[in-house]
């Protein structure tokens, strides 16, 4: 077969996985040509990566949730909640930052504990069990910081989670207006991806598995390859490679491998695609509801620390709508509302698509009212074109 | 003779490579109360859902005629309008609504646009008393008991103009008394005028009432019989129902009688909280090392909740009794508990609770044990690949490759990933629940042969069937389920049809 036809092959069977990243391609080429490349540049980039954080890892965790087949409403004021929470630890109990993130997260996994209390014991639609978190944590919000209005946090390493960029080499002289470090990071990312894929190419054809083409793997090789030189080319250009970024990062491999690889994603994807064959399968169903959950929780508590990290306050407003733009991420990104499918890579995506579009309209200076109207219309297209390319199947 | 009030002519219905109805005629003469009997799987249902419409026009062949009109009902709404009502074994009810809302609806009472509640609450109360019972047309349906909200299925059937009524096992849910009840509400029915079509597995209840007597049996009309002059017998209507050959479809095997008891069950009974009854009653039963136990019983009669009750207990009945492993005793709380002490079951309903359709076959064979090809909580994901494709070949699986979707098999083949699935967990006791239903002779054979490979490798299997033939052609030994106790047990030599029927039906 010839190398377009492999392409052409390749590419059909795994539209719907690589139609998302096509989808941001288009949007970002459509933005850098409408901006005149404002929207390329280093610093909008870094911006947008750091303003994607909070929504990310909430979208992460959401994708867990929706794929079991529930959802979690409360998540947003959650995090404002948290968020405030650690403020006030950091500003009035004069805690070290050291102590109160693992202790903002521990709550953060607790609160989701509590959630899933009456969802996996009492059977409560987790809709109505998470509305009611909704208003609880957003009354709590609104307590906490009745007497104080806005704190501001004056911890400058609990503001760097949020705002500040890993840190470099000495200057040697050696290319001194490129981020080194986040080059040699991006460099080992490369090379690592590609002895992975090597590695475990080698191990297919030990079994005698199908395996790519070798011109179609190669090209896979090099286009992902590419993608991180480039996405390590710009953000170097820049201040480097962000806290959040990186926090971001970790939690995204993190899941992601605990989804692809491990017994407890399968698990997951078991009871999202028929609960009843997973109980009989000998998996324990109210467990995973309360694990999902947990995770949920824990990761809101992470969102409301980069939230209020970044804005280096905590206020009253904190988190609003937070649940609502992790679960279009995760829509966007492939999850399917019925349960069982999606990926938290594609939520990631989908949150980096959501995100794209309002960066790239506020540059272009595009109403507000406007922004609302096209993101909906694109979280529909985006479904859409799930819907449809899944049906078709293979 | 007049014409007669519903003829159904040369019926022939086929599903994919399934004759469910062959030629199949059928008459009701009006004012009669018409039995229709036949094992599971002969054609009743199928046959009334052509009538109903369910099957639309076009779907089978042959001809339906209303008081000697030609009917094409494409759709149930037809059949109704033309006065034909069916009452289904699943009831149609709407829990959550009142006693007349559920008569009436669907055909609510009017005043221009507005329903008119007095109307109908009055109207109901009428309908209600037309069946005898004496409830409150506001009470709740999910306050009601099986029973009288049978009784409301027949007054929603009755406020519509009905000239047939249809009832497919009305008694099956029911008790003693509620079944006498219902009983006599038809014969007082029938004084009425109503026309009755009934079908029942209860061979008593249909002498009893049965004015005509109709036998199917493989999707064909065995006989027609007269029962008014009280001259048809259970003994008869059970050889009609059962008189098939039983063609050598079944592998041949060395029964090797073991004496060491795998499983044994002791005194067991369940009690449903959402039923609100007992669906098992005192079971006691054993199987033993490298034997196939055959469960039989009609639809209904505890099969499935014996062993869901035995498996962990996912339904959550409040059971008393005693189960023992290899003379151990244990104590499951949930499925997983079952399957690490070696227990293994494929369902009755694969698409419903045993595969995960969006899948694809190897993650569905590998679900119940993935232990097995993982390390540290990490799975092999080319382990897998060839565990999937080992049982591919074992067992002979049709797909072009492991990384198939399982919706995209047919029956048989995924009846075989369900096999696959619990052989991989390695069992000592495999409970298979209808494990041919639905799937065409070559896969059958194929899964018998399967079987006959594991009993002689030192497992046991308990099959549970609707199928007697099946149960006749695999089992050693033979328990038969009847209203949630065991009726009766029969080594294989002593098995019969008629015997298993009867124990059956009693």
């Amino acid at each position: 077969m010839s190398f377009f036809q492999n392409a052409q092959k390749v590419l059909k069977q795994n539209i719907r996985e690589y139609g998302m990243y096509i989808a941001l391609f288009v949007i970002m080429a459509i933005f850098t040509a409408t901006t005149d490349g404002v929207f390329i540049s280093p610093r909008n980039i870094s911006n947008l990566i750091n303003q994607t954080g909070y929504i990310a890892v909430l979208a992460v965790g959401m994708t867990l949730v929706i794929v079991i087949r529930h959802i979690d409403l409360s998540v947003g004021f959650l995090a404002g909640f948290l968020g405030a929470v650690a403020a006030i630890a950091l500003v009035f109990w004069k805690l070290p930052v050291y102590i109160v993130i693992p202790l903002v997260l521990f709550l953060g996994a607790l609160a989701g504990l509590v959630i899933a209390f009456p969802i996996a014991q009492l059977k409560i639609p987790s809709f109505v069990a998470s509305l009611a978190g909704w208003l609880i944590y957003r009354g709590a919000l609104l307590l906490v910081t009745a007497g104080t209005g806005t704190i501001i946090i004056p911890d400058d390493t609990f503001n760097a989670l949020g705002n500040g960029y890993i840190p470099d080499f000495p200057d040697i002289g050696f290319l001194p207006d490129v981020h080194k470090l986040t080059l040699v990071l991006g460099l080992l990312a490369a090379i690592f991806f590609i002895v992975g894929e090597l590695n475990s190419r080698k191990k297919k054809q030990a079994y005698n598995f199908e395996v790519l083409p070798m011109d179609m793997f190669v090209l896979k090789l090099i286009l992902t390859s590419g993608l991180i030189g480039a996405i390590t080319w710009v953000l170097a250009g820049y201040n480097g490679l962000s806290w959040t970024a990186v926090i971001v990062l970790i939690v995204v491999a993190v899941y992601h491998f605990i989804t692809t690889q491990m017994v407890f994603g399968r698990h997951i994807y078991a009871i999202g695609g028929n609960p009843e064959a997973a109980e009989l399968s000998g998996i324990d169903v109210k467990k995973m509801i309360y694990v999902v959950f947990g995770s949920m929780g824990m990761l809101s508590a992470l969102s409301g620390i980069l939230f209020a990290s970044r804005l280096q306050s905590a206020t009253t407003t904190a988190g609003t709508l937070f649940e609502m733009d992790a679960i279009a991420a995760a829509y966007v990104g492939g999850v399917s509302a019925a349960g069982g499918v999606g990926k938290v890579t594609g939520s990631i995506i989908g949150a980096l698509v959501m995100m794209s579009l309002t960066s790239g309209m506020n540059l272009m200076g595009i109403d507000i009212s406007a922004q609302y109207i096209v993101r909906g219309a694109v979280l529909v297209a985006a479904v859409i074109f799930d819907v449809a390319t899944r049906n078709r199947g293979k | 003779m007049a014409t007669p009030l519903l003829e159904m002519k040369n019926i022939t219905k086929e599903f994919p490579g399934v004759k469910a109805l062959n030629d199949v005629s059928f008459q009701v003469t009006e004012g009669e109360i018409h039995c229709l009997v036949g094992e599971n799987g002969a054609g009743k249902s199928t046959l009334m859902k052509v009538l109903s419409g369910v099957y639309p026009y076009g779907d089978y062949t042959g001809d339906i005629l209303l008081s000697g009109v030609a009917q094409k009902f494409s759709h149930i709404k037809d059949s109704e309008q033309a006065g034909i009502a069916i009452i289904y074994q699943e009831l149609a009810l709407i829990p959550e609504m009142t006693v007349y809302e559920n008569i009436f609806l669907g055909h609510e009472i009017k005043n221009g646009t507005i329903v008119d509640w007095n109307e109908t609450v009055q109207r109901a109360g009428q309908m209600l008393k037309t069946v005898k019972l004496d409830t409150n047309p506001a009470t709740l349906i999910k306050d009601l008991g099986v029973g009288k909200r049978q009784l409301v299925e027949i007054a929603k059937a009755l406020s519509r103009d009905v000239k047939i009524l249809i009832l497919d096992e009305p008694t099956a849910a029911l008790n003693e008394d509620d079944s006498t009840n219902l009983l006599n509400l038809l014969l007082d029915l029938k004084k009425q005028g109503v026309t009755c079509i009934l079908i029942s597995h209860k061979l008593k209840e249909v002498i009893q009432v049965a004015d005509t007597i109709t036998v199917l049996r493989d999707g064909q009309t065995i006989c027609t019989l007269d029962a008014s002059r009280g001259q048809v017998t259970e003994y008869m209507l059970i050889k009609y129902m059962v008189g098939r050959e039983i063609d050598n479809i079944y592998p041949t095997r060395q029964r090797q009688p073991s004496t060491q008891i795998t499983l044994e069950v002791k005194n067991w009974s369940a009690y449903d909280p959402n039923l609100g009854r007992m669906v098992l009653k005192d079971i006691n039963l054993n199987v033993k090392r490298g034997e196939i136990i055959g469960l039989a019983g009609l639809m209904g009669s505890g099969r499935t909740e014996l062993a869901l009750s035995m498996f962990g207990n996912p339904v959550g009945y409040q059971i008393t009794g005693e189960i023992q492993l290899k003379g151990a005793k244990k104590q499951f709380n949930r499925p997983r508990d079952a399957i690490r002490a070696g227990m293994a079951y494929v369902t009755e309903d694969r698409k419903g609770d045993g595969l995960i359709l969006i899948q694809d076959v190897k993650q569905n064979i590998t679900l119940a044990n993935l232990a097995e090809i993982s390390i540290r909580g990490v799975v092999d994901n080319n382990a897998e690949v060839k565990v999937a494709n080992d049982y591919k070949e074992s067992l002979n699986i049709k797909t072009p490759s492991v990384e198939q979707k399982v919706s995209n098999l047919s029956g048989g083949n995924q009846q075989k990933v369900c096999l696959g699935k619990w052989l991989f967990v390695k069992p000592d006791i495999l409970i298979l629940d209808e494990p041919t239903r639905g799937i065409d002779v070559g896969a059958k054979y194929e899964i018998y042969t399967i079987m006959t490979r594991l009993v002689q490798q030192g497992m046991s299997i308990i099959m549970i069937s609707s199928e007697l033939p099946e149960i006749l052609g695999m089992s050693d030994r033979i328990y038969i389920v009847s209203s949630g106790k065991i009726s009766g047990e029969l080594p294989i030599e002593e098995a019969t049809q008629e015997k298993i029927m009867h124990l059956a039906t009693n």
